[in-house]
């Protein structure tokens, strides 16, 4: 069963056009990964997915409810949740506290209720406490659960970013670039955590550039170009199929997995 | 009734081509350094009040010889607040150096409650105060003077960014530091003429309107905002938007005060502005920028 | 809870000043306004601190609630109590209606709206003689009292004043320290990623506005009361300014600092008037001085100060031995 069905979606900006009439299903419980050259319009995709774009035209339905016109915080409402290509973090925190704003929609403490530590407020303090730790030690991260956040280096950033994600408890986890910058032991610990997040049963949406990466975790792989949809199939059917080699791998680029 | 709306709009202009000074200050101190300089109103008084008082007594200066020391007097305040203010915080938010600006608004004006006390000064009109009529309006020539001076700076700042090496040099820094500082620009250089030609107008403007206006230790203070204003409303990336902002405010407060209640000019000349905000959130000529994710 | 070990200690400060300096002017009246001060701070601060959502008009909000006091009671003749309450209701209402708007913008095109704001509401204080006394101000507004105990004399209106602020400060670190609190971080941090965490960011920007305005709303009441005469003066432009320099000078995003902030601005007059003509000049440079070398805040500044402090102790203690 699909659990995004996106359906003929188009968008351009100022005449240029970034996405044009993309269709394709991201089956619920599988890695599914979107490849494509450099401004072939994947962060364009990620951004209207999750509600930060809208696109001009055509459907995205999330568990069959449609989506296009929501803003980010009611589709992470619906169970979506995403980490960026060029880490936003909340630089004035602690690690523990980013997390746990990850787990906000888990929780229902109004201000007026935080203001005054009302008993239900604490204990949905306990409970976001407890949450984020969870979060933070499935990414392998309980030695920074103090840190300030700009304290860091980028490799843990990026994991930090995928606990407060996780938080969340999404359905659909959206990962923009989660190997970009990474050297190649964190880019194994991050395949690594990929493989870990979807067997836990969050589907995952990855774009992602490390082809090793691509191949090694993905079930299904989507490759557009300018916009537009170029292939879609397991990873054998896409490293063998002749367009993707001629387009996107130039031909004659080999590489191992 | 139309007679009368000339007359407003004859006003409204000459007001307008002073905050349209004072807004071009704001938008090329912000262009070449992101600063919000709310000291702007300082440099619009020191230079009427040190005019007035190189120019004052029996051994005073003539008044063109006064202004023109005032000038390079206030050019000298510009380039000292951005070498040893601005400077040195570079990096600091918004709002600290919206705090540090202010901190500089401040003591200036100390300054000048030390040198010249609370009076209220005043200064000879330039060429007379014989009214001239046009139509039923009437314009003092001092009007003139403003609007012509203010006319005058525009058209030179306008050839300065965009006819020379300088001008040019400083746009450049606005765009990218780092890359103007790789082709050899002297980034900290422009700074200073950022700020010196900043202040260079400010003291223009407060020199030409003073006849009208007078002005006080504290005269700067209102006008700094109106020019702030200005510049929002016209857009704070565009200096020619800044110089349409200043003239537009003028306009609205002169026909404000004049049709509706001079008490609430300055209102709703503030009111107008946040519909502006609402409506379009930056300014009438100002680019939208969008947010990259 | 550990975030309230600092509350305990400024509670027992608060306590202590008036019992070890009793009748002194620099605690019972200096202290008074200081505390009040600081109520604006703490407040100003959730918003612009915590939320990063600067305000140069939050004197306008001080200002409403003040006048709405002072009409109330006066022209009007109602208890000072339900005058404060529809003080904070006018005040709400208005920040409810300001706060979509003008948190739609950002940097200094927020500055300038929120300035508009502030002046918009001093000079309708000043033009609308018939109800607000116009620039002359309105005198003879009545004190409060609760249950027969009139708050008449400096100690009391100490009493009184410092009690708001600690429950004010005592709200404000139970709200940073909780969903909403890291909410309001969050979108400071980074307004996308908040908002991909489920935060409604317009809404949650709008709270921490109108919060923000309820208590300058209360703090003016209180100060009407305590002055018995309100003028436009007080609500100026120049006192929004004075708040925010308040709240970056102590520390933004530090409730203390923000009482610190509070507390040295309130005094640093007081400690100037000795020189005399000097006085506005020192005032700017101090200003600038502390914010070209100390831009994180006194109270952050402090806080590492005395850590590094400690720090070199220790090494050379463990050099020693």
């Amino acid at each position: 069963m699909a659990l995004l069905r996106i359906d003929s979606i188009s968008k351009s900006f100022g005449g240029v056009t970034a996405i044009a009439d993309l269709s394709f299903d991201v089956p619920e419980g599988k890695v599914y990964a979107v490849i494509g050259p450099n401004g072939a319009g994947k962060t364009t995709l990620f951004n209207m997915l999750c509600g930060i774009y809208t696109p001009d035209e055509g459907s995205i339905r999330f568990r069959e409810s449609e989506i296009v016109t929501l803003p980010p915080h009611q589709v992470a409402a619906l169970g979506v949740s995403r980490t960026f290509q060029n880490l936003q973090m909340f630089f004035n925190m602690s690690v523990l506290d980013n997390v746990k704003v990850g787990a906000h929609l888990r929780s229902r403490t109004p201000l007026w209720s935080a203001a005054l530590r009302l008993p239900q407020t604490r204990h949905e303090e306990r409970q976001a406490d407890n949450w984020a730790r969870e979060a933070l030690s499935f990414c392998g991260l309980e030695e920074y659960l103090r840190s300030e956040a700009d304290a860091l280096p980028y490799g843990v950033l990026k994991r930090v970013e995928i606990a407060r994600a996780l938080a969340a408890a999404p359905k659909l986890l959206l990962m923009d670039e989660p190997a970009a910058g990474l050297n190649d032991t964190e880019t194994k610990e991050m395949r690594a955590l990929i493989r870990r997040i979807s067997e836990s049963g969050i589907t995952v949406l990855l774009v992602e550039h490390n082809m090793g990466l691509v191949m090694d975790v993905s079930d299904r792989i989507l490759v557009i170009d300018y916009g537009s949809r170029l292939a879609e199939g397991t990873p054998k059917q896409i490293q063998n199929d002749p367009a993707v080699i001629q387009a996107y791998l130039g031909g004659e680029v080999q590489y191992a997995i | 009734m139309l007679d009368q709306i000339l007359q407003f709009l004859l006003t409204g202009v000459t007001v307008g081509a002073t905050y349209a000074l004072v807004a071009l200050g704001f938008a090329i101190i912000y262009n070449a350094s992101d600063v919000v300089n709310f000291a702007q109103g300082e440099f619009v008084m020191l230079g009427a009040m040190s005019t007035i008082a190189l120019s004052a007594g029996d051994q005073g200066l003539p008044l063109w010889l006064a202004a023109i020391c005032a000038v390079l007097l206030v050019i000298l305040v510009g380039m000292l607040l951005q070498r040893f203010a601005i400077a040195p915080a570079r990096g600091a938010s918004v709002v600290t150096t919206i705090i540090i600006t202010i901190g500089a608004s401040i003591f200036l004006r100390g300054v000048a409650l030390l040198l010249w006390g609370k009076d209220i000064f005043g200064m000879p009109h330039f060429s007379g105060e014989e009214p001239i009529q046009i139509g039923e309006a009437t314009i003092l020539p001092q009007n003139i003077w403003v609007m012509g001076g203010a006319a005058l700076l525009v058209l030179g700042v306008h050839y300065f960014f965009n006819h020379t090496l300088n001008g040019k040099s400083i746009l450049a820094c606005s765009c990218n530091r780092t890359a103007a500082n790789l082709v050899g620009i002297n980034v900290g250089m422009m700074m200073l003429i950022a700020y010196g030609l900043s202040a260079l107008l400010g003291s223009l403007a407060g020199i030409l309107v003073a006849p009208i206006t007078f002005t006080s230790y504290d005269a700067g203070v209102m006008l700094g905002l109106k020019g702030f204003s200005a510049a929002i409303l016209g857009g704070m990336g565009n200096p020619m938007g800044a110089v349409a902002g200043g003239l537009l405010l003028g306009l609205i407060e002169s026909l404000a005060a004049g049709l509706i209640s001079s008490g609430y000019k300055d209102a709703i000349g503030f009111v107008i502005l946040l519909l502006v905000l609402f409506f379009r959130p930056s300014g009438i000529f100002g680019k939208a920028s969008a947010e990259r994710v | 809870m550990s975030y309230l070990r600092g509350f305990y200690l400024l509670l027992a400060v608060a306590l202590l000043l008036p019992i070890a300096f009793p009748g002194s002017y620099y605690v019972t009246v200096v202290g008074v306004t200081a505390a009040l001060n600081a109520i604006l701070a703490v407040s100003l601060n959730l918003l612009m601190g915590y939320a990063g959502q600067i305000s140069l008009g939050h004197a306008g909000f001080f200002g409403v609630g003040a006048y709405a006091s002072a009409i109330l009671t006066t022209r009007y003749g109602w208890n000072p109590w339900p005058a404060i309450v529809a003080g904070m209701a006018a005040t709400g209402v208005i920040a409810f209606t300001l706060a979509r708007p003008i948190l739609r913008l950002k940097g200094h095109y927020l500055a300038m709206a929120t300035l508009g704001m502030g002046i918009i509401i001093n000079i309708v204080l000043v033009q609308a003689g018939s109800f607000t006394g116009g620039p002359d101000g309105l005198g003879g507004i009545p004190t409060l009292s609760l249950f027969g105990w009139r708050v008449n004399s400096d100690l009391r209106w100490y009493i009184v004043i410092v009690s708001v602020l600690l429950v004010v400060v005592w709200i404000s670190l139970n709200i940073i320290n909780s969903r909403s609190g890291r909410a309001l971080r969050a979108l400071h941090g980074s307004e996308v990623a908040a908002e991909m965490m489920g935060i409604d960011t317009g809404a949650t920007k709008t709270q921490v506005f109108v919060l923000a305005a309820l208590i300058a709303s209360l703090a003016g009441s209180l100060f009407a009361y305590q002055q018995a005469f309100v003028s436009p003066d007080s609500f100026s432009f120049f006192f929004s300014i004075e708040l925010v320099t308040m709240v970056v000078l102590g520390g933004m995003a530090s409730t203390y600092g923000a009482i610190l902030g509070a507390v040295i601005l309130t005094f640093l007059p007081e400690l100037l008037v000795v020189f005399e003509d000097y006085e506005v000049m020192i005032f700017g440079a101090i200003l600038m001085l502390m914010m070209i070398f100390l831009p994180q805040g006194l109270f952050v500044g402090l806080q590492g100060l005395v850590r590094r402090v400690l720090r070199a102790k220790q090494g050379s203690e463990r050099g020693a031995a």
